[in-house]
């Protein structure tokens, strides 16, 4: 993505994103990802990651425990559902400041250092929060059995506006519409449409332009008048309030809340995701995130069953050499490929897969250029970012 | 007037006394040189302004401010800006950037969390910044990445950072330091052309050159103190700035 880029690129960029994500239903089905469990996945680990890429992608502040404000959001969700309704918007609300409240007191302290010692506090603070979720903090999140809903729920809106969901166990709805299936999708793709509205705006602030420069200079920073601290803290909060909307969508698609999705292996991935789809620009992340959730889905569902139709045109010999190799790589060991893959992209394309469009399109755009006979001259505005380091 | 006023400041780093009973007084719209031999304590000097270091004791007055206690962006934004003897600037970014941002920095303060407007629409931020790139010779390389100018260049771009706030006092820390003759002389004009535009300017420089055809008045600093303050013309000729500067040589 460029950087000065015109109002009306902004809006073709925000109306193609929509569009596409309004279609995947449909773009998805041939590819085997048109079902809306993935689907949703798509569009809250989409949220969770460009929240995250709006620390980590313009600051460089590379926090390892986003994770528990994603869980800290679920439970907000599923506490908001138990107490007062089941309605999604109030959950998401609650859910997102909850999230928020809870990075300010993390950011606070993990911000007052940099670099790898920043990303540890963060790291040891969320994997406190995950234990706390199992030990002295079980009153609020269930401990190991998860967070749930019960038909003896207070519920006291949904009481007072006469909502009664009867001997079923309740489920989130938006005055009617279940939040699951197809519905649950449309909603987060519309949350997530205008989660990726606020990012494209943030990235073209001054508050933005201030966030790179916290990446590039500190010291100019602050020799420039500017206090680097409460940009680096407004970056670390509205992230984690991000990841708390990411954790409450997570509830209302899925009325529970459990403390795995605290664990640093959730943080983990989302650093993945970011890296993979190129930190700093404003789409990658979310590219980052689908393609991490649709190998997953994909690969883990794998086989050996799979593994040998698939390799039934070979020798029988072959095939069985192929099945048994290939066979580590998906089912449980699709974290294997996920590695493979991370490898091959962070060393030959460090600036993740929107490198690889940028490179690409440059490419195409010359070969039409010396078609037309025009002088080359290399655009500069179209450059990726620096590689994390 | 004097703008900027140092009295009695003293500094030691563990047993060694880098700043010994400092006194300094700079005029208003002049340019004030600081000389002395390496380790004389320029740079010390030049860090208790800006906010880097704290002095022992002593007082630091900007424009009838106390700077002491104060953390380096709060003194910026008193109007103090500073060019530093290797360029800080932001790498990755491109120089119109560079020198967008201190222009918010001045018009905005120290933060604001100004994230809904584009920066694309700040017109009068970005003709400031342009004008400013034009000053130092950089207008045509607006859009290109800092990090890939020349040594030279990016000490321009850091002073174009520094004009574009509009300082009441810029600092600048060896401004021509491994410059080639021609680049040199380039600055000392653009420099000229700066201070007659009124800015106030204190400068650490080795090159005698440099120092006399800009410096109004000249501090000589060695072994933490001053141990003289006059205009260029009898610092030339005292014998004691000689022996401890020159170690006897004729200027």
């Amino acid at each position: 993505m460029g950087r000065n880029t015109t109002p009306k690129q902004d809006w073709m960029l925000l109306i193609g994103f929509s569009v596409v994500l309004l279609a995947a239903p449909f773009l998805l089905t041939p590819v085997g990802a048109g079902y809306p469990d993935l689907l949703q996945k798509f569009a809250i680990f989409g949220i969770f990651a460009l929240g995250f890429n709006i620390l980590f992608g313009l600051t460089g502040y590379l926090s390892f425990g986003h994770a528990a404000f994603l869980g800290v959001g679920s439970y907000a969700a599923v506490w908001t559902f138990k107490l007062f309704s089941m309605n999604p918007i109030l959950a998401l609300i609650v859910a997102t400041v909850i999230g928020g409240l809870f990075s300010v007191i993390i950011g606070f302290v993990s911000l007052r250092r940099s670099g790898i010692y920043f990303s540890i506090l963060t790291l040891a603070l969320a994997q406190m929060s995950y234990n706390m979720a199992y030990s002295v903090a079980t009153p609020i999140t269930n401990g190991e059995t998860g967070l749930q809903l019960a038909q003896s729920d207070p519920r006291i809106l949904d009481v007072a506006f006469g909502r009664d969901y009867g001997a079923v166990l309740p489920s989130s709805d938006l005055f009617g519409i279940h939040m699951n299936g197809y519905p649950g999708f449309y909603f987060c793709a519309v949350i997530f449409i205008a989660c990726f509205f606020l990012s494209m705006r943030i990235f073209r602030s001054p508050f933005g332009m201030m966030l790179r420069a916290v990446k590039s200079n500190q010291n100019r920073m602050s020799y420039t008048g500017l206090n680097v601290r409460p940009y680096t803290l407004a970056a670390f909060v509205i992230s984690g309030m991000y990841a708390g909307l990411a954790g409450g969508l997570m509830a209302v698609t899925d009325p529970l809340a459990g403390a795995e999705r605290m664990q640093w292996t959730a943080s983990g991935e989302v650093v993945l995701m970011t890296i993979l789809g190129g930190a700093g620009t404003l789409l990658g992340p979310v590219i980052g995130a689908g393609v991490i959730k649709y190998f997953e889905n994909i690969f883990s569902a794998f086989n050996e069953g799979v593994l040998t139709q698939l390799f039934d045109f070979l020798p029988a010999f072959l095939q069985h050499a192929m099945v048994s190799v290939s066979s580590l790589f998906v089912g449980e060991g699709w974290h294997l490929t996920l590695g493979a893959l991370f490898m091959v992209i962070v060393i030959f394309l460090p600036g993740g897969l929107m490198e690889g469009f940028n490179r690409i399109r440059s490419l195409v755009a010359r070969l039409l250029r010396r078609d037309t006979e025009e002088p080359e001259k290399p655009d500069p505005i179209e450059r990726v970012p620096e590689p994390a380091e | 007037m004097s703008i900027l006023s140092v009295e009695n400041v003293n500094k030691n780093f563990g047993g060694l006394r880098a700043l010994n009973n400092v006194n300094l007084e700079v005029e208003a719209g002049t340019v004030h040189a600081i000389i002395g031999p390496n380790g004389a304590g320029k740079s010390t000097l030049l860090n208790c302004f800006v906010g880097r270091l704290e002095p022992d004791t002593g007082t630091v007055l900007f424009d009838g401010q106390s700077l002491l206690g104060l953390k380096p962006h709060q003194i910026n934004q008193t109007g103090v800006s500073r060019v530093f003897q290797t360029p800080e600037i932001f790498d990755d970014m491109t120089l119109l950037e560079n020198v967008t941002i201190p222009a918010l920095a001045k018009r905005d303060g120290s933060f604001r969390l100004n994230a809904w407007k584009a920066v694309r629409g700040e017109t009068e931020i970005h003709e400031a910044a342009h004008e400013c790139l034009a000053d130092v010779g950089l207008a045509e390389k607006s859009q290109e990445l800092a990090r890939q100018l020349s040594r030279g260049d990016k000490r321009r771009l850091e002073l174009a950072m520094c004009l574009v706030q509009d300082p009441k006092l810029l600092l600048l820390d060896e401004p021509t330091a491994g410059m080639s003759r021609a680049d040199t002389n380039n600055t000392i004009d653009l420099m000229r052309r700066i201070a007659d535009q009124g800015v106030t300017m204190v400068v650490i420089e080795h090159d005698m050159h440099v120092v006399f055809s800009l410096a109004e008045k000249i501090s000589v600093l060695a072994q933490g103190t001053v141990i003289a303050e006059d205009v260029p013309e009898r610092i030339k000729g005292d014998a004691r700035v000689q022996e401890a500067y020159l170690g006897g040589a004729h200027l």
